[in-house]
């Protein structure tokens, strides 16, 4: 931000002596602000093109299903039907899973990491967070597929059915690949990025309030909850958002696992399928004009959602500092 | 009244202790995960990693052996493309973000960049296949080369952005007060003095397109073979690791483990190298 001076120095006027000595470099100054200019306007040239290309690629199944692709769900490509409802339910159903596991790990490990954790232990920590977000979705993918997987059905799942199986959500055979297979495997996807965002907006709240938290005799923990975790509530939020648009797009690591299966069960122990999977495997495999634009359509369904989602996090987020924390995530 | 206050100050002392046991175990979930992926990709891949696997191509179905030498140099071909497209776009950009520009027009920019980042990668991966697959009728290395330099440019635009502003301005007015003119300033002061931090943003988003699949499924393809034209398929490590870890076939599943723990070395050994170069400078320049 210290720059904002530097351009008054030469928006005035040079001395005239000096202008005439260097014509060439005058023409440079420009040449050059114009080249970064262009190269910083491919940022909406590329949110345009998005946009466009989606649209143009899919208009023919908009304007053959309209409405009906959003909450219709045969997705039958040899009858040329197409709906993606199944797949916008496996979408929001695996990311809320992945929410629901990795936010609170998410937010309590930011707050171990401000507030609680012995110094000599942050660091690393951060460290080890940063190398589990570098791991590419596919590693983590082919880890689910021969040992999550093997390692939930043998264990967890029935123990999850013994307990909670009469619920819905719990109930029916297991089969291995599942929703909550792939939620579990987003969450763990996410979870860099919401611990670190979290734990950018909580080292940004004044030590005043832990101050005044402390002064009045309060333990860690009530200074954390009482001034920290509840002034930072906005900024949290924000983070689940953030950490919500990453789940939505996560398409490698769920394709292994989720099962693939476009249906809408309430166990959470059948397949699913969500809109990035359905691209992912069958994109080169549409043979008719058709089933490619009615994918084309499911990809300006998934960007828009994300699109939306990621808006509403970059305004929540917007006052608070947590640029070099996104960054390292991303 | 005293005995309560007492209880009361204790039972404030156990929820305290509580309260940091269950953030430490938390802390300790977030990072198993990496622990464990790290253990399996050691026991299952370290074996099938030997010199066939870096030289041989990869061998027919049902045959043993083989390697992964044509996805390798496919991924550093990638690389290269997306490099070639990718970093001066990103970094002019990011030049243009620190020095030039209305304050109303750069917050705009950065917002779209910042959304940009965040839209699915593959997502990239329909639209590079609408704008070159469908119109040259052909998967190619150029169209994953372009998707994956997609993905870098906005990457690029802010650690570049970043870093210049963290240039002080003196040296800005001493430049520019020896009479050397402001596009010189820029390239020869402010982006050498920054250069390390640029390296660094350079770094880390290679290293994050480095292990992107989705992009290059409809725009790379793959290929079983060498590549003989950047206008044909090409393999990319992590491509093959997918095609082979859905496979039925053991062998495979031996070589897409060997594959994921060469890709991760990658991956990781550049996350070593830029904190080497940040070192004793702050997370705030990475």
């Amino acid at each position: 931000m210290g720059v904002a001076t530097a351009p008054a120095i030469t928006r005035g006027e040079p001395p005239s002596a000096a202008a005439a000595m260097k014509p060439a470099s005058r023409f440079g100054d420009k040449a050059f602000e114009w080249l970064t200019l262009a190269m910083a306007l491919t940022v909406v040239v590329l949110v345009i093109l998005i946009g466009w290309q989606l649209y143009d690629g899919s208009v023919l199944a908009i304007k053959k299903f309209g409405f009906h692709f959003l909450v219709t769900s045969t997705w039958d490509p040899v009858a040329d039907q197409f709906g993606a409802l199944p797949f916008i339910y496996g979408t929001l159903v695996s990311s809320l899973i992945a929410l629901v596991i990795a936010v609170p790990l998410g937010i309590a490990t930011a707050a171990y990491l401000t507030e609680l954790a012995p110094l000599w232990i942050r660091q690393p920590l951060v460290s080890l967070i940063e190398m589990l977000a570098a791991i590419p979705s596919v590693i983590l993918g082919l880890w689910g597929i021969f040992v999550m997987i093997p390692w939930l059905r043998d264990y967890p799942f029935p123990w999850l059915r013994r307990f909670f199986g009469w619920t819905p959500l719990f109930s029916g055979s297991i089969y291995g690949p599942c929703m909550l297979a792939g939620g579990i495997i987003i969450a763990v996807m996410i979870l860099p990025i919401i611990t670190s965002v979290s734990r950018e907006i909580l080292r940004s709240v004044p030590d005043l309030q832990r101050e005044a938290a402390y002064g009045l005799g309060a333990t860690r923990w009530e200074a954390t909850r009482i001034a920290v975790l509840s002034y930072a509530k906005k900024g949290l939020f924000g983070a689940v958002i953030l950490g919500l648009g990453r789940a939505l797009g996560e398409t490698m690591a769920v394709t292994m696992v989720i099962g693939n299966t476009p249906q809408i069960a309430a166990s959470l122990f059948q397949p699913g399928y969500t809109l990035a999977s359905v691209l992912a495997n069958e994109f080169t495999e549409a043979t008719t004009d058709l089933y490619l634009q009615a994918l084309f359509e499911i990809g300006l369904v998934l960007f828009g959602i994300t699109i939306l989602v990621n808006l509403l996090a970059q305004l929540l987020l917007r006052t608070i500092a947590v640029k070099s924390a996104t960054r390292a995530v991303q | 009244m005293h005995l309560e206050r007492t209880h009361n100050h204790t039972w404030r002392k156990i929820k305290n202790a509580l309260a940091v046991g269950i953030a430490f175990t938390s802390g300790i979930f977030v990072i198993l995960p990496l622990g464990l992926v790290f253990f399996y990709l050691l026991i299952n891949g370290a074996g099938s990693i030997n010199w066939d696997f870096f030289t041989k191509l990869p061998a027919p179905v049902g045959a043993a052996g083989g390697g992964m030498v044509n996805a390798i140099v496919g991924s550093l071909e990638l690389l290269a493309l997306a490099g070639v497209i990718g970093i001066p776009i990103g970094v002019l950009g990011g030049v243009y973000l620190a020095e030039y520009g209305s304050a109303r027009i750069n917050a705009l920019l950065r917002f779209l960049a910042d959304v940009l980042n965040g839209v699915p990668s593959i997502t990239w991966g329909v639209v590079v296949y609408g704008l070159v697959v469908l119109r040259f009728k052909g998967f190619s290395a150029y169209a994953g080369g372009l998707a994956l330099a997609l993905i870098m440019i906005p990457l690029i635009l802010r650690t570049t952005e970043e870093v210049i502003l963290l240039v002080p301005n003196g040296y800005r007015e001493a430049s520019l007060a020896l009479g050397v003119s402001r596009w010189k300033t820029i390239v020869h002061i402010v982006m050498k003095t920054a250069s390390k931090g640029i390296i660094t943003g350079i770094l880390l988003a290679l290293a994050r397109i480095g292990g992107e699949t989705a992009p290059l499924l409809f725009t790379a393809f793959g290929n079983r073979f060498w590549n003989h034209s950047l206008s044909q398929p090409i393999a990319a490590l992590p491509l093959q690791i997918f095609t082979y870890a859905i496979s039925p076939y053991d062998d495979w599943h031996r070589q897409a483990w060997a594959g994921a723990l060469v890709l991760v070395t990658g991956v990781f050994c550049v996350n070593i190298l830029v904190r080497i170069l940040t070192r004793g400078r702050g997370a705030s320049v990475v």
